[in-house]
């Protein structure tokens, strides 16, 4: 048939019925969509424009937003002095910071792996209402909980510890879900069967089979959850100084004024590094993981 | 697969199901579930988090309603803020979905780093707060005194004509993230063929063919997107505190999760809070269900 097709020279299927748009209309949409683009990293061009800005230039009137006309590192190079008249050392909020969202990530990634798996390929009792609770639960952010997550936070004595960053992270249904979704369509059933001939155990199966196929997921998660935990900010819950993490550190010297801008944005430079790294490591994995992600009405 | 094979498939040892599934759910109930319920509880009951709860029937409601004059403020701030940033979210992540989707790679993943790089900043919001600074040196007021369009400095954030739209301006900025991204998969995730079906069917342009067929194709991504646009949409707070502090002049912008943090952590009202809650979780699970019809309508 498609043999027809070309030697007759009749279009593809594709091309022939597909409504794309024409050369003019790409030009326009790219147009549209890069300016749209660019207003949506505006602020990120502005920090690292920013960064490098002498003082003189941060202080000049009219305020100059991206232009630099004598580009230096000085507001780099002042970070270790600002830094060491912190009431603690920053080696501890980088510790903090990493720690949290490295621990929280990793916890957060194979629970839910686990559970997803349990929920999506086992004839387990009630998984169908425990899955219809946890699709609602997509609704609820630590926002909208704030209140009573407190009070279980002073029933069970965990204010003032790394606890309250990890717990509303590895209470999310965010990854439950997402893994759910995902095994569902890409992980047939007959693996699971093949396995358990063979003898395996469920912990096999799970770490020997799940585990392998549901990396793009995994990556996709690894992301959102990075991203929270290393931007959480600590909300009343945290009141010692060395518990507390990098965004801390930052808005410390942002509250420094005027004069320390070139600086602050300097650590939000900084700050960005991680994240953006883990975007462009995850990002092809993305598409495939969020494809399955709907919910059923 | 028959019932025999059913069987023997899920014959292993069922314990090791239950140590798989245990750590999640006991984390997610005990922070999620028992919230919730223990707000529905609370809120029928008075608590100041030291002395035991004591039963107050309906009246933490009846001073929400009747004798709360902050309550029917922060009430319509929040449903102001959640229209004008959901559905306005919503829209827009589909759209720029929708455009970018028939780019090839290349200008897909640059536009995706683009539209998704406010999600990776974090801690961006404050740089709209320099850029709206309220003094001369503020940008949008230097750029306006530049091209006389007005001659004092405006003070942006704590103007309660001014503060709604900068709110949701920088609320739709920093929250079109995830439901862009599922959007997009969603878009590239819809089979081929149901567009070839639909151009014999007779679809004649772009509008029906995105009525008929992708709309529909994707339904349950919409539903997802919605979820999570309706998750941040109701519970918009952090981004008021930090661009204009709390309360805002006049609770102009003050919403139900900043007014409920604040009888919470400040007051330890704990009943009334819990009220609170349950007003602002109707209000979300039934806007939920309202997105739910209005989603399986594509297409007919």
């Amino acid at each position: 048939m498609k043999k027809l097709r070309e030697i007759l020279h009749l279009p593809r299927i594709n091309e022939a019925k597909r409504y794309t748009r024409s050369k003019v209309g790409n030009l326009f949409y790219f147009i549209f969509l890069f300016a749209a683009g660019m207003f949506s990293l505006l602020p990120m061009i502005y920090c690292v424009v920013t960064s490098f800005k002498p003082l003189d230039e941060l202080l000049v009137f009219p305020p100059t937003l991206f232009t630099v006309k004598r580009p230096t590192i000085n507001n780099y190079l002042a970070l270790p002095d600002l830094i060491s008249s912190l009431s603690v050392p920053l080696s501890r909020y980088v510790f903090n910071s990493i720690f949290i969202a490295v621990v929280g990530t990793v916890l957060c990634v194979i629970f839910s792996a686990m559970s997803a798996f349990v929920l999506s390929k086992t004839d387990i009792k009630y998984k169908g209402v425990i899955f219809t609770v946890i699709q609602f639960a997509l609704l609820f952010n630590s926002y909208t909980l704030a209140i009573p997550q407190y009070i279980i936070y002073s029933e069970l004595r965990v204010i003032n510890t790394y606890f309250v960053y990890l717990l509303p992270t590895l209470a999310s249904s965010m990854g439950v879900f997402l893994m759910k979704q995902y095994m569902d369509g890409y992980v047939p059933d007959a693996l699971i069967e093949a396995a358990h001939i063979d003898g395996a155990d469920w912990f096999q199966i799970f770490g020997k089979i799940i585990l392998p196929i549901i990396k793009p997921c995994v990556l996709t998660l690894t992301l959102f959850t990075f991203l929270g935990l290393w931007n959480v900010g600590n909300s009343g819950t945290i009141f010692s100084e060395q518990l507390k993490t990098l965004p801390t550190v930052m808005s410390t010297i942002a509250t420094g004024g005027l004069a320390r801008t070139g600086s602050s944005m300097a650590v939000s430079v900084i700050m960005m590094i991680p994240p953006i790294c883990v975007y462009l490591i995850s990002q092809s994995s993305i598409k495939e993981t969020m494809g399955s992600a709907g919910i059923k009405g | 697969m028959t019932k025999q094979t059913k069987k023997s498939m899920f014959s292993g040892s069922r314990w090791q199901l239950y140590v798989l599934l245990a750590p999640f759910l006991t984390i997610f109930s005990l922070m999620i579930v028992l919230p919730v319920l223990s707000s529905m509880v609370l809120s029928f009951f008075n608590f100041d988090m030291v002395s035991t709860p004591t039963f107050a029937g309906l009246q933490n409601y009846i001073r929400m309603f009747l004798h709360d004059d902050i309550f029917p403020i922060v009430l319509k701030n929040t449903i102001l803020l959640a229209i004008l940033t959901g559905p306005a979210g919503f829209l827009l992540s589909f759209v720029l979905a929708w455009f970018i989707n028939e780019f090839g790679r290349g200008p897909r993943t640059l536009f995706s780093f683009m539209f998704y790089a406010p999600s990776l900043a974090g801690h961006a919001v404050y740089i709209w707060q320099i850029l709206f600074s309220s003094d001369s040196y503020g940008y949008i007021n230097s750029f306006l005194m530049s091209l006389g369009l007005i001659t004092e400095p405006i003070t942006w954030l704590s103007n309660s004509t001014y503060i709604v739209p900068i709110v949701v301006a920088v609320q739709l900025w920093s929250s079109l993230g995830i439901s862009f991204l599922s959007n997009l998969s969603g878009l590239q995730n819809i089979n081929t063929e149901l567009y070839e079906a639909g151009a014999i069917d007779g679809i004649r342009n772009r509008w029906q063919e995105l009525w008929y067929i992708t709309l529909p194709g994707m339904k349950h991504m919409l539903l997802f997107s919605a979820v999570m646009q309706i998750a941040s949409a109701f519970s918009i707070s952090n981004i008021i505190t930090q661009l204009a502090g709390y309360p805002t002049v006049g609770y102009a912008a003050d919403t139900i999760v900043s007014y409920l943090h604040d009888v919470g952590t400040v007051k330890y009202e704990m009943g009334y809070a819990s009220a609170l809650s349950v007003i602002l979780f109707l209000l979300m699970v039934g806007t939920r269900w309202i997105t739910n019809k209005l989603i399986n309508k594509t297409g007919r």
